[in-house]
């Protein structure tokens, strides 16, 4: 996990240096720590093809966890590299990250790009 | 298999312009021989060439051997051992009277482009007495690295181009190999890219118009199912650089299943995959893997011989099962 946390502490400078309002980048992959106590776990199973729920709110700070439940590897990209994108998931592979500024955020499966979802962050 | 199997097409047409082929589109099982001379079409099952005695083409001019999606690494339920079907396909490779004199492998080598899982493909391919391979690489096969290692191993032998792309010429057939797999755009289908199409359109151009073409690359590149991504979105563009051509002959992997469609002087051609099959376009909730009874797997599994006769205008496309 060690990759993981150097990216996500990259990002976090990267959003610092680049503007305060541009937060998006400050969204990571958790590390797989999970939620801290209390907050809200957001899961989002891709199964079909599909991620369900294919869209989902959340809020800022909480975690988005999905888990691929085909027997077919797929990824979650962010449109515009919103936000740090998963490697490919294996069947029963989970994929969090963390909520940043609130907007909408489109994603799509890299793999099969007729997969999309949308995340709606709100503050 | 089954006589009423077999597609018959005799169509009037000059020999030069079959656009009487236009929309001719047909559901092929294993084991389907396409020849077109003289303006007819014609495809048999290999069952009724068979009964009927009709000749096979001579092994005289140039043979080649599409094997595809042999998703080494793939370990669920549809087949829990790819690499040994992977090597029974060799077998019948290496069981051919005269060996075809290269193949092509058009993706998804392996399931996660796992460096072990292009190792495994590596070592069980050594075993095949056919050594020159083409490849162009599919989704599989390019997963997290945008094809690095892939092409680091496969594309030796070839003057790759941007992502991997590449032509060369044999027995006067001029082959292009594409790329469609790398920078999806979410919504979309597999695409080529503008620099790879304006490499295309260089690549053709001083060629005649006789000269017979043969197009691979992974993901169909025609429509054949885009609520499954089974597509190519800029496909059209790629496919008008070769209208003039007299003989284009297109083939596909990523589908997992034979698919046959002629248009106009272009025959577009999916091959059945080495691994699991997939299901017929739009008979199941997704286009994942299909579990099918143990003993009929094989039947779903095959590979795809192609025969050029020098002089003649198309390709004979043979797509025989692993049962």
């Amino acid at each position: 996990m060690m990759t993981f946390i150097r990216k996500n502490k990259k990002a976090v400078l990267l959003t610092v240096l680049i503007a305060l309002n541009f937060c998006l980048a400050a969204w990571g992959d958790d590390g797989g720590n999970g939620a801290a106590a209390g907050e809200k776990q957001n899961k989002i199973e891709i199964k079909d093809f599909m991620f369900n729920p294919p869209t989902i709110t959340v809020k800022s700070g909480e975690t988005i966890t999905w888990i691929n439940r085909d027997d077919e590897p797929h990824t979650v990209v962010s449109v515009g590299k919103k936000f740090q994108k998963s490697s490919a998931l294996d069947s029963d592979q989970e994929f969090t990250i963390t909520a940043g500024a609130p907007g909408t955020y489109e994603y799509f499966c890299s793999v099969h790009p007729k997969m999309t979802g949308t995340i709606v962050v709100e503050k | 298999m089954k006589d009423h199997n077999h597609i018959l097409h005799n169509v009037e047409a000059d020999g030069i312009d079959r656009r009487g082929f236009l929309k001719c589109m047909a559901w092929a099982g294993t084991g389907v021989l396409w020849t077109a001379s003289g303006g007819i079409l014609v495809s048999k099952t290999l069952a009724e060439i068979a009964k009927t005695g009709t000749p096979m083409p001579a092994a005289t001019d140039l043979s080649f051997l599409q094997i595809s999606d042999s998703h080494i690494g793939f370990s669920k339920e549809a087949n829990k051992d790819v690499t040994e079907t992977f090597r029974i396909a060799l077998d019948r490779i290496n069981a051919m009277p005269v060996q075809p004199s290269f193949l092509i492998h058009t993706g998804d080598i392996t399931q996660l482009s796992k460096p072990d899982e292009f190792d495994t493909f590596d070592e069980v391919l050594k075993s095949c007495r056919t050594k020159d391979v083409f490849y162009v690489p599919g989704e599989h096969d390019v997963l997290n690295d945008g094809g690095k290692l892939y092409r680091e191993r496969y594309l030796k032998s070839v003057d790759a181009k941007g992502s991997g792309w590449y032509s060369f010429n044999k027995n006067g057939v001029h082959f292009i190999g594409l790329v469609n797999v790398l920078e999806l755009q979410a919504g979309g289908l597999g695409q080529l890219g503008d620099e790879q199409l304006n490499w295309l359109e260089a690549d053709v151009k001083g060629l005649g118009a006789e000269t017979p073409i043969v197009v691979f690359a992974h993901i169909p590149l025609w429509t054949v199912y885009p609520q499954w991504g089974w597509g190519t979105s800029d496909s059209e563009r790629a496919l008008g650089f070769l209208k003039r051509f007299g003989s284009v002959t297109v083939l596909n992997g990523h589908i997992h299943q034979v698919l046959q469609k002629v248009e106009g002087n272009v025959t577009f051609h999916t091959a059945m995959s080495t691994a699991f099959p997939q299901p017929a376009p739009g008979t199941a909730p997704s286009p994942g893997p299909m579990k099918v009874p143990a003993e009929k797997l094989r039947s779903m599994l095959g590979l795809t011989s192609v025969h050029y006769k020098q002089g003649k205008s198309a390709l004979a496309v043979v797509d025989s099962n692993l049962s």
